[in-house]
C-alpha cells in the first residue's frame, strides 16, 4: 500500500523506541517506526459525531498473521483507555511485553497461526492516530485542546473506514475489554453485517455517575497542573505531575480491595517501621507512584482528557431510542459478553444488562462472569478460566465461520 | 422408537436427554433452561443440528459450557425467562429442572409464551420406590433421581405425574406426549394409563403446548 509522507512525530512518541521493541521489528522485517503502520485515511473529511469534521486523519496500527483468500478471518482488537496497537509485541517505549499478549499470539485464544489480527490506535490517542498531540493542519502547531471532543462511536466509525481502506470486508470477530468492550458493542451495534462474533469484556453499555465521576477526578489532576498550561505544553515539560495524579487514582479503581490487602496489605515499603512523614511508607503508595511516573513517560495528557470524556459520553442505549435491545434487534452476531466477581468499575450488572438486552431480541449470547479478585483489570492477567471460557466460543465461532 | 441403553452409552449421554432430542425437530430454534453442564445442548446443537442455547444457573455449569462451544448464559431461570420476547424459540426445555424452580406454575407459562413448544422432564415423586420407603421407613425417599437429604436439596417442588398433568389442566396446556421412564431409565409403555404411570415411572417427560394436537398415535386424553 502506498504510504503518504507524514510530519514528525513530536512529544513522547519521539522517543527512540525500546531495543526490545526494535529487535522484534527487526525480526519481523519491518521498520523502527513506533506507531507500527501509519496510514493517511482516504475517506475524508472525516466528520464526527459532535458535527466537527477532520479535514486530514491518520491511521497508526499493528497486524499480525496473514488475511486468508475469503478475508474471512480477520479479528479486530480494540484497545482500552491507556492501551495501543501493541498488543502482541515489545512496547515501542517501555520495552515491556504486549499487552494483551497472553490473549493474542500464536498458540493463543486469539490465534496469529490462524486469524489476522489488527489493532488500530483509538481516535484522539497519542501513538500514531490523529490526536490532541498530532499537528493541527489549520495552524502547523499540535492540536491540544482545539482538537473536536470524539466519542467511542467516532472511534469505531474510524476504525470501520480504515478497514474499507484495507479491504477488509468483515471481521471474524471483534474483542476488548474496557473501552476496548464499549468499542465491541458500538461495533455490533453500528454494523452488524460486518461483525460474525463480538466478545465485549469487563465493560457497560452506558457510563456511569461514579465511572464519570472517576474520571472528572483524573482530568481536574491534569488541568491543575500548571505545567498543562491549557492543553498547549507541547514542546514544554507538560502536566507528568497532574497526569500521574490521574494514573494513580484511576489505577486503584482498575483493582480490588481484596487483591490490594493480598499483594500489600500495610507492608511498609524498604523500612522496618512508620517514618513520620509523608515518604511513600507504604508499599501500595510506592506501587501507585511508580504506576504514575510511569504511566507519563508513554501518554499523553491531553489525549487523557480527550479519551476519558468519550468514554462519559458513550451511552449506547441513547442512540437506539433509549432502548438497548434496540440496538442490537435482528442481529445476527454470536456474542460472548464476559465480567469479573471483583470489577467493581464495570460490575457484573453492567454486564447483565447487556445480556438482558440481548436476550430480548433472540441473540445468540453466552454470558459468563468469572470469579476473581483481580478486579477490573483481570482481563488483562492470568485468569486460566477466562481464557479456557474464551477458547471455547472462538473455537466453536471458527467452526461455524467454516475457517 | 425405544432407544437402548447402548445407544445412549455410546454417546456418553442419559437416555432421558436422547428421548428429549427425538422430540425436537431438526433446526429448530431450542432454549435449554437449566442446561447444567451442557450434555443436552451439546447433544441438540451436534446431533440434531438446532439452534440451541441455555440459561444455567451455576458458574461452573457456564463455564464449562461456553468451553464447549456451547451458547450459555449465567441466569436464573425464575426471574431470567420474562427477558426472553414471546415465541423466541420452537422449543423451551426444562429437564430435570422443574422441581427446583421457585415459581413453577410462572416458570412453565413463561416457557409457554418463549417456546411454541414446552419440553419437561422431572423425577415422579409418585414412583414405587419412593411411595414405599414413605410408608415403611418414614424417611424421605432415596432413589437414583432424587439423591440429596431433604435438608439440602435443590427440589423445593417435587410433584408426581398426576400432579403435573393437573397443573396442565388448570393452565389449559395441552399435553402433546407422555413418555414414561421406568427404573431402568428407559421409555415404558406403561404410558397409556397415568394412574399406573405415576406408580411405575422413576421419571416423566413431556410436549407441551397451548392449543397443540394430541399425539395421533392414540395417546389418551391426560386429565384426572
Amino acid at each position: 500500500m502506498k504510504q503518504a509522507p507524514f510530519r514528525a512525530m513530536n512529544a513522547s512518541a519521539q522517543q527512540a523506541p525500546h531495543p526490545n521493541y526494535l529487535e522484534a521489528r527487526r525480526l519481523s522485517g519491518l521498520s523502527d517506526d513506533p506507531r507500527g503502520t501509519v496510514t493517511r485515511l482516504e475517506a475524508v473529511p472525516f466528520r464526527l459525531v459532535s458535527g466537527a469534521e477532520l479535514d486530514e486523519v491518520q491511521v497508526a496500527y499493528q497486524t499480525y498473521g496473514t488475511l486468508n483468500a475469503a478475508r474471512s478471518n480477520a479479528v479486530l482488537v480494540c484497545h482500552a483507555l491507556t492501551g495501543d496497537q501493541h498488543v502482541a509485541n515489545p512496547h515501542p517505549i517501555t520495552g515491556k511485553p504486549g499487552w494483551w499478549e497472553l490473549m493474542v499470539g500464536p498458540g493463543q485464544v486469539i490465534d496469529t497461526e490462524r486469524y489476522f489480527v489488527i489493532c488500530i490506535n483509538v481516535l484522539g490517542g497519542c501513538l500514531g492516530t490523529t490526536g490532541p498531540k498530532e499537528t493541527n493542519p489549520a495552524t502547523g502547531r499540535p492540536w491540544g485542546i482545539d482538537f473536536p471532543v470524539i466519542t467511542v462511536a467516532d472511534m469505531v466509525r474510524l476504525q470501520a473506514a480504515l478497514l474499507d481502506q484495507l479491504g477488509i470486508p468483515d471481521l471474524f470477530c471483534v474483542i476488548g475489554g474496557s473501552m476496548g468492550g464499549m468499542q465491541v458493542l458500538d461495533w455490533a451495534a453500528r454494523y452488524p453485517e460486518r461483525v460474525f462474533s463480538a466478545i465485549p469484556i469487563a465493560t457497560t453499555a452506558r457510563h456511569s455517575a461514579q465511572n464519570i465521576a472517576f474520571h472528572e477526578v483524573g482530568r481536574q489532576a491534569i488541568m491543575a497542573d500548571p505545567n498543562w498550561a491549557g492543553g498547549a505544553y507541547y514542546g514544554g515539560p507538560g502536566p507528568k505531575a497532574g497526569l500521574s495524579v490521574a494514573r494513580m487514582a484511576a489505577h486503584i479503581t482498575y483493582l480490588s480491595e481484596a487483591g490490594l490487602h493480598a499483594k500489600f496489605g500495610r507492608k511498609l515499603q524498604d523500612r522496618d517501621a512508620l517514618a513520620f512523614g509523608f515518604d511513600a511508607d507504604f508499599q501500595i503508595e510506592s506501587y501507585l507512584r511508580h504506576q504514575g511516573s510511569t504511566f507519563v513517560e508513554r501518554f499523553d495528557a491531553n489525549s487523557y482528557l480527550y479519551i476519558t470524556r468519550a468514554m462519559d459520553y458513550f451511552d449506547l442505549a441513547a442512540d437506539y431510542g433509549g432502548l438497548l435491545a434496540n440496538a442490537f434487534r435482528d442481529t445476527r452476531t454470536r456474542f460472548c459478553v464476559v465480567s469479573f466477581t471483583s470489577d467493581w468499575l464495570y460490575p457484573t450488572a453492567e454486564s447483565r444488562a447487556i445480556v438482558h438486552a440481548l436476550n430480548a431480541v433472540a441473540a445468540q449470547v453466552s454470558f459468563v462472569e468469572l470469579e476473581t479478585d483481580k478486579g477490573h483489570d483481570s482481563f488483562l492477567l492470568d485468569v486460566p478460566e477466562f481464557y479456557d471460557v474464551l477458547r471455547g466460543f472462538v473455537g466453536a465461532a471458527a467452526e461455524r465461520r467454516g475457517i | 422408537m425405544a432407544t437402548t441403553v447402548a445407544e445412549a452409552r455410546a454417546r456418553d449421554i442419559r437416555v432421558d436427554l436422547l428421548e428429549i432430542g427425538k422430540m425436537v425437530e431438526s433446526g429448530s430454534r431450542v432454549l435449554d433452561i437449566g442446561c447444567g453442564d451442557g450434555d443436552l445442548l451439546y447433544h441438540l446443537v451436534h446431533d440434531r443440528r438446532a439452534d440451541a442455547r441455555g440459561m444455567e444457573i451455576s458458574r461452573e455449569g457456564v463455564n464449562a459450557c461456553v468451553a464447549r462451544g456451547l451458547s450459555v448464559v449465567q441466569g436464573d431461570a425464575d426471574r431470567d425467562l420474562a427477558d426472553y420476547p414471546t415465541g423466541a424459540f420452537d422449543y423451551a426445555i426444562l429437564s430435570q429442572t422443574l422441581q427446583a424452580m421457585r415459581d413453577t406454575r410462572a416458570g412453565l407459562e413463561q416457557m409457554l409464551r418463549i417456546g411454541r413448544r414446552a419440553i419437561v422432564s422431572f423425577p415422579n415423586f409418585g414412583f414405587w420406590r419412593v411411595r414405599l420407603q414413605l410408608l415403611f421407613a418414614g424417611r424421605m425417599p432415596d432413589t437414583a433421581t432424587l439423591q440429596n437429604p431433604w435438608y439440602n436439596t435443590p427440589n423445593i417442588h417435587l410433584c408426581t405425574i398426576r400432579d403435573f398433568i393437573s397443573l396442565c389442566t388448570e393452565l389449559g396446556v395441552t399435553i402433546e406426549r407422555f413418555i414414561a421412564i421406568d427404573a431402568g431409565g428407559k421409555p415404558s409403555p406403561i404410558a397409556h394409563s397415568p394412574r399406573l404411570a405415576n406408580l411405575l415411572a422413576e421419571q416423566a417427560l413431556f410436549l407441551l403446548s397451548y392449543d397443540g394436537k394430541r399425539d395421533p398415535a392414540g395417546a389418551p386424553v391426560y386429565s384426572d
